[in-house]
């Protein structure tokens, strides 16, 4: 056990800061940069968001936790650390994790060669857009209760259904969906994996409007949709085990240490510029109290994902671990951004979203502080995280089951 | 001791309760606070056709010369609707200075405000004054009998409809001295005014204030020049009083839709209201209401009483609400899952402003403080 960079890991830190410097600029930040979103329209948000992946991707640095083999980098867990912190610390875009993080894993460990090589290269490149079709209306913690599906007729499977929640698929040329193919046995039994074309006649994505005024989500109406064949990852409804295998690697990242830390010290910026009776806020004990508790917390999550990551890197993979790294990591992420509305007084209330400004004109940019902006949307959309991605009640009774024996 | 409300108070709350049945469904809520207006002027019509603006004004001053309890009984109900009319900025706050106010300023202007021609907004907060009513930078400079208004208020609740305003000003003392402090009624359309209107996250709206070289005539001072700090005290915690009420009506409503949506909600082939996990989070909701019903009522019911007893009572019943409207809110959400997330669905909506209730007027880290100074 070593906590202590070696003189190695400084010179990478070097030059993933001076890579970082040299090829990201904070104005094609679209996705980070809550101050100046209102700007932004889709197009624009998708192309920025796609500048910086495909930097990394010339770079090569695209996918470092996929094997070498696969496009992946050869990182150890401290040289992948010290890049989701440099990363943070540089308030990069964040990437789209459908791709990276959920399906590339799936395909490299289920996929068949073919679709190893065009869905690879396609998560790689950038040239593919995917989204998720995993939840329904009438099945979100009970995934498995889904009803979408997928009749074979000769070379492809004919798709009826409607999937919601689908996060940015106004955007996306390919979604991995969820579907029945068997009505037999337990409702896992019967579920497959199929990678459909969101061209494919049938398909319409209608938007769902959030609290915070925003458009994240969608639903996806699915019409006698026709699929070839090949499009099915692993065999007939094996889909369940892949689905899990998914949500597995899907609960890893979701813990954004990296981006809570850089969260806290914007947090503390604040809490000094904002006066509480001509004081800077953040000298007042209870508040300051508040700050220290969230910073304690983010630390021995920091260190639960450090002891997980070390476990992966042998080999184990994410285990139940990550049930623990998604409660933690958005009940901390809510509370920096519920701590972050407190600190900003009255200055919670203007409404300011990309909507509002189209709805009643631009004048509204300049009200208030700069660092007051978005905030009041920020906690409520925030909400959201404690829900997406198998609730963290869904996720307490994983822990319970598996690792409790309960 | 009698915590029962009697036959006129019924019937009072039946009455807003058709009108917010009436006017205020969902949907007709979505078409006003989307509107260019922001606000229903024929809403605020039926309003002071019901009586309702004058609810806290001496039948003297033409008003229904009712109490507490009823002006808590009125935002309760609102808040049912999430009825976005400015009733407690015009009505409780402004209306708590005024009917305090001289003889002759009540005549020239109650009768506007009860009759709906006028609606008022209370400019009191500043960028650098956060919850301190106290910490006042806009000046009135004094010369003969003319008052010069210089300066900034921030975020000034319903302003944007308004056509008086009442403004803290420092008249003498230092930014945050108590004493110093005056108020004065102002005509918003005067020159030297100019604002910056806009939405806020809960449906309503406010603006930034701008005075400069606001030429006031002496007689629009509310009482004695440099004395209205305590009065400001005692309208501020009328206001939480008020909006205390407004809470538990909408804390109401989103604890009902919660445990409803969690009987009909099914996964696992069952209501999701059978897991025990779910059943506690809502038990703890509704103790929460509870507590926050109990607060209510002691406050309304103690603000007659001497300023430490009063401001103490404030301060704890906000406390108790703040706390409240952030549980209830963030777990009606939560309970709801990716529904409760949605603009459609209206408990993203009693969230909000029960989120903002928590800021206005000091959060629970302010009144927290003000409490055990005030034991």
């Amino acid at each position: 056990m070593d906590l202590n960079f070696t003189k190695a890991d400084q010179e990478f830190r070097d030059e993933v800061r001076d890579f970082i410097a040299e090829n990201f600029s904070p104005e094609n930040n679209t996705g980070q940069n809550i101050e100046k979103y209102h700007e932004v329209t889709s197009d624009q948000m998708k192309e920025g968001i796609l500048s910086w992946h495909k930097k990394l991707y010339k770079k090569g640095w695209i996918a470092p936790h996929w094997p070498v083999e696969y496009g992946g980098v050869d990182w150890s867990i401290t040289q992948r650390y010290i890049w989701d912190q440099e990363c943070a610390n540089a308030g990069t875009t964040p990437l789209i994790p459908f791709g990276l993080t959920m399906l590339g894993p799936v395909i490299i460990a289920f996929g068949n060669d073919h679709q190893k090589d065009w869905v690879l290269k396609g998560i790689l490149s950038g040239d593919d857009w995917w989204c998720q079709g995993y939840s329904e209306p009438g099945a979100g913690s009970d995934l498995a209760s889904l009803r979408t599906k997928a009749e074979r007729d000769g070379d492809h499977y004919i798709v009826n259904g409607h999937k919601i929640w689908t996060t940015l698929a106004q955007y996306a040329n390919w979604m991995f969906c969820l579907v029945r193919t068997s009505s037999e046995g337990k409702p896992q039994e019967g579920i497959s994996f199929l990678l459909i074309d969101m061209n494919t006649p049938g398909i319409e994505v209608k938007p769902i409007i959030t609290v915070d005024g925003g458009h994240e989500v969608n639903e996806v109406f699915l019409e006698d949709v026709r699929v070839p064949v090949e499009n099915l990852v692993g065999e007939e409804n094996m889909g369940w085990t892949i689905a899990k295998f998914l949500l597995g690697n899907e609960r890893t990242g979701i813990a954004g240490v990296a981006r809570s830390k850089k969260a806290i010290d914007k947090l503390k910026e604040i809490a000094k510029s904002e006066l509480n009776n001509g004081e800077p806020l953040i000298n007042d004990s209870s508040f300051n109290k508040k700050i220290t508790e969230l910073e304690v917390d983010l630390t021995a999550l920091e260190y639960t994902e450090l002891r997980t990551l070390a476990k992966e890197s042998q080999g184990e993979g994410p285990g139940v671990e990550s049930s623990i790294l998604k409660i933690k990591g958005t009940e901390i992420q809510q509370k920096i951004s519920e701590l972050t509305l407190e600190a900003i007084g009255n200055y919670a209330s203007p409404y300011i979203t990309p909507l509002s400004v189209r709805n009643f004109g631009s004048n509204y940019l300049e009200v208030g502080p700069e660092h007051t902006q978005g905030v009041a949307q920020n906690y409520f959309g925030m909400r959201k995280t404690s829900i997406y991605g198998g609730s963290n009640e869904i996720q307490r009774n994983i822990i319970a089951k598996m690792v409790l024996g309960l | 001791m009698d915590f029962s409300f009697s036959e006129e108070q019924t019937l009072l709350r039946n009455t807003i309760q058709s009108f917010v049945q009436d006017n205020y469904d969902f949907d007709r809520r979505r078409e006003i606070i989307q509107s260019d207006e922001g606000m229903s002027k024929d809403n605020w019509k039926q309003l002071a056709e019901l009586g309702l603006l004058g609810v806290p004004f001496s039948e003297n001053d033409g008003g229904l010369e009712f109490g507490s309890v009823e002006t808590m009984i009125v935002a309760e109900e609102f808040g049912k609707g999430l009825v976005v009319e400015p009733y407690i900025q015009t009505v409780v706050t402004c209306g708590g200075f005024l009917r305090r106010a001289s003889e002759a300023q009540r005549q020239e202007h109650l009768p506007g405000l009860i009759s709906g021609d006028e609606i008022w907004a209370f400019a009191y907060a500043e960028p650098q004054g956060r919850f301190n009513l106290a910490d006042i930078k806009v000046s009135a400079a004094k010369n003969g009998d003319e008052y010069t208004l210089n300066g900034d208020k921030c975020v000034v609740s319903a302003a944007p409809w308004a056509h008086k305003l009442i403004v803290s000003a420092r008249t003498s003392g230092d930014q945050s001295d108590k004493n110093g402090i005056s108020l004065f009624i102002v005509d918003k359309s005067s020159d030297g005014i100019s604002t910056r209107d806009y939405k806020t996250v809960d449906g309503s709206m406010a603006s930034e204030v701008s005075f400069e070289n606001v030429k006031l005539n002496s007689s629009s001072l509310i009482g004695e020049e440099g004395n209205a700090y305590p009065l400001i005290e005692l309208v501020a915690d009328e206001t939480i009083a008020a909006l205390c009420a407004e809470a538990i009506g909408a804390m109401s409503v989103l604890n009902e839709t919660t445990v409803e949506y969690c009987k009909t909600r099914k996964q696992f082939g069952q209501p999701i209201g059978k897991f025990q996990v779910l059943q506690h989070r809502m038990v703890d909701m509704f103790m929460q209401y509870e507590q926050s019903v109990s607060m209510t009522y002691m406050v309304n019911l103690k603000l007659e009483e001497e300023d430490l007893e009063r401001s103490k009572a404030a301060s704890g019943a906000k406390v108790q609400i703040c706390n409240a409207a952030k549980f209830i809110g963030q777990s009606a959400v939560q309970l709801h899952g990716g529904m409760g997330m949605t603009d459609e669905l209206n408990v993203g909506h009693y969230f909000k402003r029960l989120s903002m209730i928590e800021t206005q007027l000091g959060n629970a880290d302010h009144h927290l403080k003000k409490y055990s100074l005030a034991s």
